[in-house]
């Protein structure tokens, strides 16, 4: 009895997900920035077969040349190709999303469970760190935090990762307080699952859905803060080819090579505008069922 | 509603003292001893000792704490370890800054931000609706430090209309009495010195005001075609009323609770954005001080920092919230 039902949950589950990917391709929107990640994914992956020039070791003499056929974004302060700088640049920043979204979502997922099932006084706490938390403009949280850590690109993904904890606590909290009303939990709490069985099996599968949600449009709020950091001279340091840190380095030639400010700034909104896109569109195909 | 003000003003308690020991245990997280770390490795072991002594060091947490708390409710937070000056008088000054540049960003961001979003929601499926939207798009995907390097390169290097950085022009000798430059300029009766401060402000303004622009354009769209749709507007036109009556009487009011919402959450937002803007024009704000304190370890101004900014940060939190139980009584503390 007990098997049949789990396999007949296995076959919703599976419909849900492809019904969702329906909905997610009627939308060009989402697809024009599900796009944006696969090119980027892409060119992280395949960043030292596609770049034309070393990104780290540039010829002074080449310094501040302006785009060109072989220099397509122009050269930099350093003389180093613009163009492979910012294609290294991707691998970062899909570091910096993967570490910083993987730091929050384990954490966040982490207190939002025990504070949404357990209830109580251990809600109250961890609500109460927080509110505290929230209490913080995250750049200024990440800046306090990177402070204390030290300026580092590991450090700054490290900082960014635990800013974007609240919010990962919060939706993960309020969906667990809803799929803990169901039936089927009393049944698994009924036929003596442990509390940690119930909440792996049964809680978190059923709150996957905001977190996707939640995860994906994090990826962009963190690469724009991991660069913000940079650009501050609190994330990656030179000579690594991360966007921030590199328009931070142009920004002292604006006169002379406007190019090497441009260009850096054009591949963080891009990459932004692509998670921001693919999160929107997931949270629309996967609106019906939220709403339940 | 007596009651749940008075509930929701109680809930800032523990957050207030949870923030304060926040700001205070920064000095106890870096590693190493705080007195050697501020004053770098060549200082000699009498500087040390004498730092330790001064910033109360070799007494007990719990003492430090409730000393650092007592001196917080009598406003002093401590005094600067760069310039030896009080860290509330220079964070006053600065905040001034900050708040100015935060009004005006806010009052752009407002005003566009409505403006945009209600004619987009009014001629939806338009080329200006989907000008409009894919603009709010690109504004939160962009890092704001660098549209403020495009403006300054654009507006300053390649126009030379604006200034690229600095809150006034150094040939005007305005007396800073509350530290806001248009309301100096304007009691000074100066009015050319006036003109200046906004022309300081209009840059880091707009590039302030993007993200936010962007958010309650988009607010304003979805919560303006949710109304459009309701049955009262219809019988408002069915009454034959123009489409003008109808917008601004019924349809704006009706879809200005979520906007608030919006726009009390992005007060606080830009408190942060203030960091990258000031740096990026060069303002004397909180944000900026708050990043040279950090970068030259002066501890002190850090807490002092923190702890304004977080005690502003909740406080707008609190009147957004209380405003919402006097616009909307059904509103809970839920």
């Amino acid at each position: 009895m007990k098997k049949k039902n789990l396999a007949e949950g296995n076959n919703e589950v599976t419909g849900l997900w492809a019904n969702v990917f329906k909905r997610l391709k009627k939308s060009k929107t989402s697809m024009f920035g599900l796009l944006i990640v696969i090119i980027l994914l892409f060119t992280a992956v395949f960043a030292p077969l596609m770049a034309p020039h070393d990104p780290i070791v540039g010829q002074l003499a080449l310094r501040h040349n302006e785009p060109s056929m072989e220099y397509i974004m122009g050269t930099d302060s350093q003389g180093r190709d613009v163009f492979s700088r910012i294609l290294y640049g991707a691998r970062i920043s899909v570091e910096i999303g993967i570490i910083s979204v993987g730091i929050a979502l384990i954490l966040g997922t982490a207190m939002g469970v025990v504070s949404g099932y357990y209830g109580g006084k251990v809600d109250t706490i961890v609500m109460r760190f927080v509110d505290i938390m929230l209490a913080f403009p995250t750049i200024l949280l990440a800046l306090a935090i990177v402070t204390i850590l030290g300026p580092s690109l590991t450090n700054a993904m490290i900082a960014v990762g635990i800013v974007n904890i609240p919010r990962f606590a919060r939706i993960v909290r309020s969906s667990v307080l809803s799929v803990k009303e169901n039936e089927y939990i009393e049944a698994a709490i009924s036929i003596g699952c442990t509390d940690f069985e119930i909440i792996t099996r049964h809680i978190l599968p059923n709150c996957l859905a905001p977190i996707l949600v939640q995860s994906t449009l994090t990826i962009g709020t963190a690469i724009l803060e991991a660069a913000g950091l940079s650009f501050l001279g609190l994330g990656a340091q030179p000579p690594i080819s991360e966007w921030g840190s590199m328009l931070a380095d142009a920004r002292g030639y604006m006169r002379q090579a406007p190019w090497s400010v441009m260009y850096p700034g054009v591949a963080i909104m891009i990459t932004v505008l692509g998670f921001n896109l693919l999160g929107d569109g997931l949270r629309d195909a996967l609106d019906p069922r939220l709403k339940e | 509603m007596g009651n749940a003000i008075i509930k929701r003003i109680l809930l800032v308690l523990p957050v207030l003292i949870g923030v304060s020991i926040l700001a205070f245990s920064i000095l106890h997280f870096i590693p190493g001893d705080p007195a050697r770390v501020i004053l770098g490795e060549r200082a000699t072991a009498q500087a040390v000792i004498e730092l330790q002594e001064k910033l109360g060091l070799n007494e007990p947490l719990i003492i430090q704490y409730f000393s650092f708390m007592k001196n917080i409710i009598n406003g002093d937070l401590g005094t600067s370890i760069i310039t030896n000056e009080s860290v509330t008088t220079e964070l006053f000054t600065a905040f001034a800054a900050t708040l100015e540049l935060t009004i005006f960003s806010m009052i752009i961001a407002i005003v566009v931000g409505i403006a945009a979003g209600t004619l987009a929601a009014v001629k939806q499926y338009s080329i200006f609706d989907n000008v409009s939207m894919v603009g709010a798009l690109v504004g939160v995907s962009m890092p704001i430090f660098w549209l403020g390097l495009l403006m300054i390169w654009l507006f300053s290097y390649k126009l030379g209309i604006l200034p690229a950085s600095g809150r006034l022009a150094v040939s005007f000798d305005v007396p800073r009495i509350t530290n806001f430059i248009l309301i100096d300029t304007l009691m000074a009766g100066n009015f050319a010195a006036f003109k200046d401060g906004i022309l300081h402000l209009l840059m880091p303004g707009f590039a302030l005001a993007t993200i936010p622009m962007a958010i309650i354009a988009r607010m304003t769209r979805s919560s303006m075609l949710e109304v459009m749709r309701q049955d009262y507007i219809r019988t408002a036109r069915a009454k034959g009323l123009s489409e003008k009556v109808i917008i601004f009487k019924h349809a704006i009011k009706n879809a200005f609770l979520p906007i608030i919402t919006v726009i009390g959450l992005q007060i606080g937002l830009l408190l942060g954005g203030a960091v990258m803007t000031e740096t990026v024009f060069s303002l004397p704000g909180l944000g900026r001080k708050m990043y040279l304190s950090i970068m030259a370890r002066d501890y002190p101004m850090v807490q002092g920092g923190i702890l304004v900014i977080a005690f502003f940060f909740v406080l707008v939190n609190l009147i957004v919230d209380i405003t919402y139980m006097f616009i909307d009584p059904r509103i809970s503390l839920d």
